[in-house]
């Protein structure tokens, strides 16, 4: 939005490197006076959070990655080689293993953000389905890692996932085993699953580039909803939000250490510190805690096929939102029917969650069926109608006017060029 | 409108109290016949009582008196049948853990014998152990301890106190990420060795198994009760009782599966008091920049 024209650097390096390759430029121009609504708040914080979580999870791994053998017979015994004989090799696995948790929540809390706030709606489109694509490479990095230290729930896990594919008619079988690379998950499984571990958050990490382009042509949404109008709507990115976002980000590093450091196995499975063995399965396998409403999607069905395509179905859906929600306003503290819809959404993806990590018997079936019903419907049938029926109420007419009320326009004139940085 | 949102609540709520009304159902059923005939029966039929671990906590360290005695457990007892092919004799010297000295170490590798070679001739030869050297496990292979342990090889105990822990369930599962509850697995090692009993009237138990309420897999199993008070003489005038030996031993497999607990919890303090202070600063530097500005 606001050209890097602007951008005069006094340093003669600077400028001569600026003046051939405009990177500064472009640096200054995003990240330091970029013009963001000024209302954003604390959950506006988790794209930041999201951002250092892919950089955390790509240096611990890199590390990791220096220890660790993807062999069937050695790599079960190199993770504790790491947890016990490395130098401080139990705090760079435990940083890793949790940072993947700390990534899924920051990146559901960041999508039931632009949910509710309706980030996803014209002309913010690309920018959600670029950030659905980016969910969909954390999730197959995220399963592809959970495999590699090669314990009983990794073997389990990945056996019970890729057979899915094996529900594909006709060519079910003969994709299934090339994927695994043979008959069975083995060796060739774990060194390609290593492979693909270590590639997929690069792409992760260009997808993100194009996630920021995205985001920086329109620029950010904010919690009315209401597109910036004017100047005053908006303040420079530095200092009003990089210390905001950094104060966000260290709050959730403190959650996050809780974890890493006091409870580090708790969002693990006990079963994955027994080594992998094929000829025992364990008595409940489920995946990681992430993709546990998925997982009851998949189970809610009683035919295989019929599981697969709803699961996929279920992210496929997302991808979809920007057309299946007709209403015309953004943020849902106008819209007082979706506000209740979406959190009813929010409870049933709980709902589904705890359910995927049930038993498939009994209730739990019953159960799984009705929210995945209403998971669908949510999107299929109320979205759709509710910008039909819904009648919102008035969205005030400027950024600035909600934050000040009308009439208190005057104190905001020239406060965002002049930010209070000195004494 | 506001009837379909409430239609929709309500269609919610009902279907969230269809599993509990299945699972209470079901609960009652496997413990009448203790599981036996369910295809998928819920075990253990008892859940462990926590105990008190001195390494619970934010501040936790062990004990190096009981680890020393788990220790001397583990050596007299367990290693009969079970390997801990992860932990080297040089771990026991190390910091905060059991607390032996480096010569106690070398003394003691010296007193087992392992393996090595091949040797310039081509031979296998058997040496004193070393530090360096992980314990030796009590059988050759892993078909030889089947095969001497009814046809399945007893499981490694590096790990036991991570590979294993009873599910919390709801509440706790939520109530133990504020009191840091991670001491799952020696609840559960100290409630099964010291869990064994009759089984009761109406339940057998297939031949060569024992029965244990607290046993994860099943209502039985095949270890036998493997503590009986005053097997093993403690010099520290500790009780010499099934439930010390089992506290015991069950602290100092948490050491084997995680040697470096104390560094962690240690570092982890230090780790929340400088976020602690960092996000104070942060916050006032924030109040103080926005302080002009209404949002």
């Amino acid at each position: 939005m606001a050209g890097h024209s602007t951008f005069e650097p006094q340093n003669p390096v600077i400028r001569w490197i600026d003046s051939r390759l405009p990177i500064f430029g472009l640096v200054h121009s995003s990240f330091i006076v970029f013009p963001n609504p000024r209302n954003l708040n604390y959950w506006w914080t988790f794209g930041g959070i999201l951002a250092f979580m892919l950089v955390a999870q790509i240096v611990t791994g890199v590390v990791l990655v220096m220890h660790y053998t993807p062999h069937t017979s050695l790599a079960f015994n190199s993770v504790e080689h790491i947890m016990r004989d490395v130098n401080y090799g139990w705090m760079i696995r435990y940083l890793h293993a949790n940072g993947a948790s700390m990534f899924f929540i920051a990146v559901y809390v960041h999508i039931f953000r632009g949910l509710y706030y309706g980030s996803y709606k014209a002309p913010r489109e690309v920018l959600w389905i670029l950030g659905m694509i980016i969910y969909l490479l954390m999730m197959a990095t995220g399963f592809m890692g959970y495999v590699l230290p090669w314990g009983q729930m990794s073997f389990w896990g990945a056996t019970v996932i890729t057979s899915l594919f094996s529900a594909i008619p006709l060519v079910g079988e003969p994709v299934t085993t090339w994927l695994w690379g043979g008959f069975a998950v083995d060796n060739p499984t774990l060194n390609r699953f290593f492979s693909l571990h270590y590639l997929l958050p690069f792409m992760i990490a260009g997808v993100v580039v194009l996630h920021v382009w995205a985001l920086h042509v329109p620029g950010s949404n904010n919690p009315t909803g209401v597109s910036v109008k004017a100047k005053q709507d908006t303040l420079p990115f530095h200092p009003y939000f990089t210390v905001k976002d950094a104060l966000g980000l260290v709050l959730f590093l403190m959650f996050y250490m809780w974890f890493v450091f006091y409870l580090p196995n708790y969002l693990g499975h006990p079963d994955n510190y027994t080594p992998a063995d094929p000829l025992v399965t364990p008595a409940h396998i489920v995946p990681e805690w992430y993709y546990l409403p998925f997982y009851a999607i998949l189970r809610s069905i009683p035919s295989k096929l019929g599981g697969v395509i709803a699961m996929f179905g279920a992210i496929g859906v997302l991808f979809l939102v920007p057309w299946l929600d007709t209403s015309k306003v953004r943020s849902a503290a106008y819209r007082p029917l979706y506000r209740q819809f979406f959190w009813i959404l929010v409870l049933v993806s709980i709902g589904l969650g705890y359910l995927g990590s049930r038993p498939a018997e009994g209730g739990y079936v019953i159960a799984s069926r009705i929210l995945t019903l209403y998971y669908f419907a949510h999107f299929l049938v109320i979205l759709p109608l509710l910008g039909l029926f819904e009648r919102p109420k008035p969205q005030p007419a400027s950024i600035t006017e909600a934050v000040l009320g009308k009439g208190g326009a005057p104190v905001t004139a020239g406060a965002p060029a002049a930010p209070q940085t000195k004494g | 409108m506001k009837k379909l949102t409430l239609a929709a609540g309500l269609a919610l709520a009902l279907s969230a109290a269809v599993p509990f009304a299945f699972a209470q159902e079901e609960g009652g059923a496997a413990h009448a016949e203790g599981g036996g005939e369910h295809a998928t029966a819920h075990y253990p039929i008892r859940k462990p009582e926590p105990q008190d671990w001195s390494f619970a906590g934010i501040f936790g360290k062990y004990d190096i008196g009981q680890l020393q005695r788990g220790y001397q457990v583990y050596k007299e007892v367990c290693a009969n049948c079970h390997s801990m092919h992860l932990v080297a004799f040089r771990n026991l010297a190390e910091e905060g853990g059991p607390g032996f000295t480096a010569a106690q170490v070398k003394a003691l590798a010296a007193t087992y014998t392992v393996q090595d070679g091949p040797d310039d001739n081509g031979d296998m030869f058997e040496r004193p152990a070393l530090p360096s050297d992980r314990f030796p496990s009590p059988y050759p292979n892993a078909q030889a301890a089947a095969a001497s342990n009814n046809g399945k090889a007893p499981p490694d105990l590096s790990l036991m106190a991570k590979g294993r822990a009873v599910e919390r369930g709801f509440p706790w599962f939520l109530i133990d990420i504020v009191t840091q509850y991670q001491e799952g697995g020696p609840d559960y090692i100290h409630a099964l060795l010291t869990g064994y009993q009759d089984p009761p009237e109406g339940v057998t138990v297939p031949p060569g198994t024992h029965y244990n309420p607290y046993f994860l897999a099943g209502a039985a199993l095949a270890m036998p009760p493997p503590l009986a008070d005053g097997q093993v003489t403690y010099s520290d005038g500790s009780p010499e009782t099934v439930d010390q030996y089992a506290r015991d031993v069950s602290a100092f497999l948490m050491w084997t599966a995680e040697p470096h607990l104390e560094a962690r919890k240690r570092i982890g303090f230090q780790v929340l008091i400088f976020l602690g202070v960092f996000a104070a600063l942060l916050y006032l530097t924030k109040r103080k920049i926005w302080s002009n500005i209404a949002h």
